[in-house]
């Protein structure tokens, strides 16, 4: 008994092009940003530009939860507002009633908040991932809905339409926004750390074939309703910090700013931006995109001339990068990579590589690129895949 | 012995009756084919043997076991995969992505290690590597081509060590050579004691590989028999195998 043999005669294993950047390289470039992150508030002082920081690293914490489930898994939610303002009324209700004093303290009330998050994302999740698309969509907007009526009318214990006060930290002046900022990075970090184990452990990459094909999964012994709860609760824990921190910053939570519609719009724009389905994405949209948004509001908002231009923002980079930008900057150094390959395969000096297919030597019913993962180019896949990649960093669709 | 054994199981959708009381026993051990016209019900019995699709009445048993209507990740738990008519792989996960999907692993921490870690990697390079996908690994699915997927389909089932291979015509859309390789490999995981049920309108394909051939019509179990039984029933012959195969036999 022998091998099934898919190559070509004569054909030797082509080379292959890697779908992501050197691991140096992208190790590297996550230093450099958390050293700059790190002294960010050392260079930028003004507490015009570290209110916007903080606000950064809250969109941020948000934008890497929601990925995790909807960036893995396929289910677009536009929700996750409910973890916000969940999250957001946690810690304003616990400062309030169990008399935590604001600063530090209230810091401590945060992994409190995505907790209840988490929990209360368990039976609205079980309910909602019974159905996909269109009305998955539709039934998180419900939730969140309702839930932000609940704030309203549940008036002993959110004062309703009142919304809560809470106590500033004794911190205060030039150096009010630091510690947000910081404490904002850190949970940043850890909901880094969450997505990158996610996606690369057993349990993610069943989220990721559920995001391809979710009966198939099911087939292949993936318990499909707990691996998208599983993410759902997790997701909605980062999203729950990040409220958690909001409320503090801002010293007030009302039901129409905790459970904000705009909120999941806005964290959909960014990942989508910065690349669904990736580690980077979020990273991306939400550095990139936050900041301009803030700046575009201090410099226009009086006349929202801010959407607009952050409307034609989001236009150009949709318009030049469809894919998001961590993935259309990953395809364009591969195409880059290829190119050099092809080059040096062409050059006079390098001798022609054994993995060349002769013409005419193709099996029956397979097109040349799909013999071979070189496309039949020796060493180099075709230059634009048929079938983008999701792992890592590189194309998720 | 039987392993799998279907008892008067009904399926209709709406006013079609795609299983009419279909009752079949699948020996342990024995490549089976599931033979039938087109719209007689063999697709529909692989999803409700599978789980894919629930049962209206009727009983399948695995073992011994009562698996009717269970979910497809509890059958395929209990050692019985599937492959598809048209393949259904994961198509921006990488080859050998897809071939880890479909391994194994029990409790929680389990879970939380890197689906690249373990035995496990070796075991799914050495299937990837029989069915030569080996230079393909690092590949996302969806860009091999049709044969190639469905050599990536029969893999990621192999790579599980199921009991039962239910094969939805595995020879479609195959080159010959890839299908002289394919029927080899079947052989070669059978004589490991894995049983199959094999649907395939190849007549050769199925003749030739198949230890026993059961022929399905309007949703119920007609005959069953040695391929030369089958072969040579005037019945079959008329109603299900067509004049071609007549003429050939």
């Amino acid at each position: 008994m022998t091998a099934i043999d898919v190559t070509p005669k004569g054909a030797a294993a082509p080379e292959h092009i890697p779908y992501e950047p050197p691991r140096q390289i992208r190790w590297t470039s996550t230093g450099l940003l958390l050293a700059f992150l790190a002294v960010f508030p050392l260079l930028f002082p003004n507490p015009a530009v570290t209110s916007i920081a903080v606000i950064t690293m809250i969109f941020l914490v948000a934008a890497i939860g929601w990925n995790i489930f909807s960036g893995y898994s396929g289910y677009i939610s536009i929700g996750h507002a409910a973890y916000y303002g969940i999250g957001q009324y946690t810690v304003a209700l616990l400062a309030l009633h169990a008399k935590v004093p604001a600063g530090w303290d209230t810091f401590g009330l945060l992994p409190v908040a995505g907790l209840v998050s988490a929990v209360a994302a368990v039976p609205i999740g079980f309910v909602v991932l019974r159905v996909r698309r269109h009305t998955f969509i539709i039934l998180t907007v419900a939730v969140m809905f309702i839930l932000q009526l609940l704030a309203f009318n549940l008036v002993s214990w959110t004062n309703g339409s009142g919304g809560l006060e809470m106590s500033f930290p004794t911190w205060q002046g030039s150096y009010f926004n630091e510690p947000f900022y910081y404490v904002g990075l850190v949970a940043a970090i850890v909901a880094c750390a969450a997505s990158w184990w996610v996606r690369r452990s057993k349990y993610g990459l069943g989220l990721l074939s559920i995001r391809d094909d979710e009966d198939r999964a099911r087939g292949l012994g993936i318990n499909a309703t707990r691996t998208k709860l599983i993410a759902y609760a997790i997701s909605a824990f980062f999203v729950g910090v990040a409220g958690g921190l909001y409320a503090p910053f801002i010293g007030s939570v009302y039901p129409q700013f905790g459970f904000d519609p705009t909120f999941d719009l806005a964290i959909a724009v960014l990942v989508f931006v910065g690349g669904i389905g990736t580690l980077s994405g979020p990273v991306i949209g939400a550095l990139l995109l936050i900041p301009l948004q803030q700046y575009f509001y201090l410099q226009f908002g009086n006349a929202n001339l801010y959407l607009i231009a952050y409307g034609v923002l989001f236009i150009l980079i949709l318009r030049l990068l469809p894919a998001g930008i961590a993935p259309s900057v990953t395809q364009l150094w591969r195409r880059a990579l290829i190119a050099r390959r092809r080059a040096a395969a062409r050059s006079p000096a390098v001798p022609a590589l054994a993995g060349q297919s002769p013409a005419g030597q193709s099996p029956a019913g397979q097109s040349p690129a799909a013999q071979s993962p070189a496309g039949g180019l020796p060493g180099a896949p075709p230059a634009t895949a048929a079938v983008p990649h999701a792992g890592g960093d590189e194309v998720a669709r | 012995m039987s392993i799998l054994q279907v008892s008067d199981v009904r399926k209709s959708y709406g006013g079609i009756q795609a299983l009419a009381g279909c009752t079949m026993t699948f020996e342990e051990g024995a490549i089976n084919g599931l033979i039938g016209p087109n719209g007689s019900g063999k697709t529909t019995l692989f999803n409700v043997i599978s789980g894919y699709e629930t049962a209206d009445a009727g009983r399948v048993t695995l073992r011994g076991k009562d698996i009717t209507n269970a979910r497809a990740d509890q059958v395929f738990a209990l050692g019985l995969g599937r492959t598809f008519q048209i393949t259904r792989i994961f198509p921006r996960l990488t080859v050998l992505e897809n071939l880890h999907v479909a391994t194994q692993r029990r409790g929680f921490v389990g879970q939380l290690r890197s689906w690249k870690s373990g035995a496990e990697r070796s075991r799914a390079m050495e299937v990837l590597d029989f069915v030569g996908l080996t230079p393909l690994a690092e590949e996302p699915a969806g860009g091999l081509s049709y044969g190639q997927q469905k050599l990536l389909e029969f893999a990621f089932i192999t790579v599980a060590k199921p009991s039962v291979m239910l094969l939805d015509e595995p020879a479609g859309g195959v080159n010959p050579t890839l299908l002289r390789g394919l029927a080899d490999r079947i052989r070669s995981l059978n004589n490991e004691g894995i049983t199959f049920v094999i649907v395939e309108h190849d007549m050769e394909f199925v003749m030739g590989l198949c230890d026993r051939v059961l022929v399905m019509h309007q949703g119920c179990a007609l005959t069953a028999g040695a391929p030369a039984e089958v072969r040579a029933n005037p019945d079959v012959l008329e109603a299900y195998l067509g004049s071609d195969m007549r003429e050939a036999g």
